[in-house]
């Protein structure tokens, strides 16, 4: 069997799992999501624009049903807004498996973890299975879990920060304890980043703004499906210990 | 003169005059929106699909109508 990549009971060939926001259009969009091979995409629930009929439409350039859409709750900052957006992504179409985030602050995008166990806990209960954007805190991420998350998703740094993950301890904590995958989502901001993100046995990475924002867009979306599957393979393969001094990589026997 | 066969409703945060007796399938149609790519909620009420073509709007209605954007 592969290295399947399992959430809420549904298996995925990928780990990589990409956001659709801040490309120049939906062509680009379609094509970076292509170029990275993620079979998840996060979209967000906005209102329809009654003004221009003609405005093209996502659906229409990624087919809902070739590729999973994960939606989430983007701009909502409390309980209430978060879990209006999702009870009506799941009447567009019977969307259960969805992405919570509930913003704590403006200028961080931090997560409000108290909103956000309450969210999902409610969520839960009404049939959801909810990946849940959250601190890089073990205690809070098992509260997450013990409420019936069916992935925690760590941020590795601020949504949008490309600053790399920045407390690789804590998502090593939080990838040991927990019984349900660890999605690194916010803060790569490269390849490499999302390499580590993986070595650290994490079970994937959610990127957005990272392929986004690249120069080459595509390119870039193409670079992180390598880089996490490097960063996977390495994981399983078991890195060699850290020595101090160097060891010959030559047999030190029979030289002339 | 106020038309008696028009109504108010608010629609996506905007004033918009509908025909008296007009149900969500009708609005959606002049709108020329697929159903099946949207989810409307009338007054905070999220409106399952089927209850459509019986939903008659009424004035002063809150009407929302949302799609799926790209978004991370």
């Amino acid at each position: 069997m592969e290295d399947v990549f399992t959430i809420a009971n549904k298996n995925f060939n990928s780990r990589l799992i990409v956001g659709t926001g801040k490309y120049k259009n939906f062509e680009e969009t379609a094509n970076a999501v292509k170029a990275s091979g993620a079979d998840i995409v996060t979209v967000a629930v906005r209102r329809v624009n009654i003004l221009d009929k003609d405005q093209p439409l996502l659906m229409d350039y990624l087919d809902p049903k070739l590729i999973t859409y994960l939606p989430n709750t983007a701009g909502c900052y409390s309980s209430e807004e978060a879990l209006r957006t999702l009870r009506l992504a799941r009447e567009m179409g019977d969307w259960r498996l969805v992405k919570l985030e509930v913003l704590g602050d403006k200028k961080t995008l931090y997560p409000d973890m108290i909103e956000t166990i309450k969210s999902t806990e409610i969520l839960v209960k009404e049939g959801f299975e909810v990946m849940v954007y959250c601190t890089d805190d073990p205690i809070l991420s098992k509260k997450i879990e013990d409420v019936g998350a069916c992935a925690i998703m760590p941020l590795g740094a601020p949504i949008g920060s490309g600053l790399g993950i920045q407390n690789t301890t804590n998502i090593k904590l939080i990838k040991e304890q927990s019984t349900v995958p660890v999605i690194v989502d916010a803060g790569v901001g490269t390849a490499s980043d999302a390499t580590i993100a993986m070595e650290l046995g994490c079970d994937g990475v959610l990127i957005n703004t990272a392929i986004a924002e690249a120069k080459n867009p595509v390119l870039m979306a193409e670079s992180m499906k390598h880089a996490v599957i490097a960063g996977r393979k390495a994981f399983k393969a078991v890195r060699m210990n850290k020595r101090k001094y160097a060891s010959a990589s030559s047999p030190q026997s029979n030289l002339i | 003169m106020n038309n008696l066969n028009v109504a108010k409703i608010q629609l996506n945060g905007n004033p918009y005059e509908i025909n008296n007796g007009t149900n969500l399938n009708e609005l959606l149609n002049r709108l020329k929106i697929k159903k099946n790519k949207v989810a409307i909620e009338v007054n905070g009420e999220i409106i399952e699909k089927k209850k459509y073509p019986n939903l008659i709007l009424n004035k002063d209605d809150k009407v929302e109508i949302v799609h799926f954007i790209g978004g991370g």
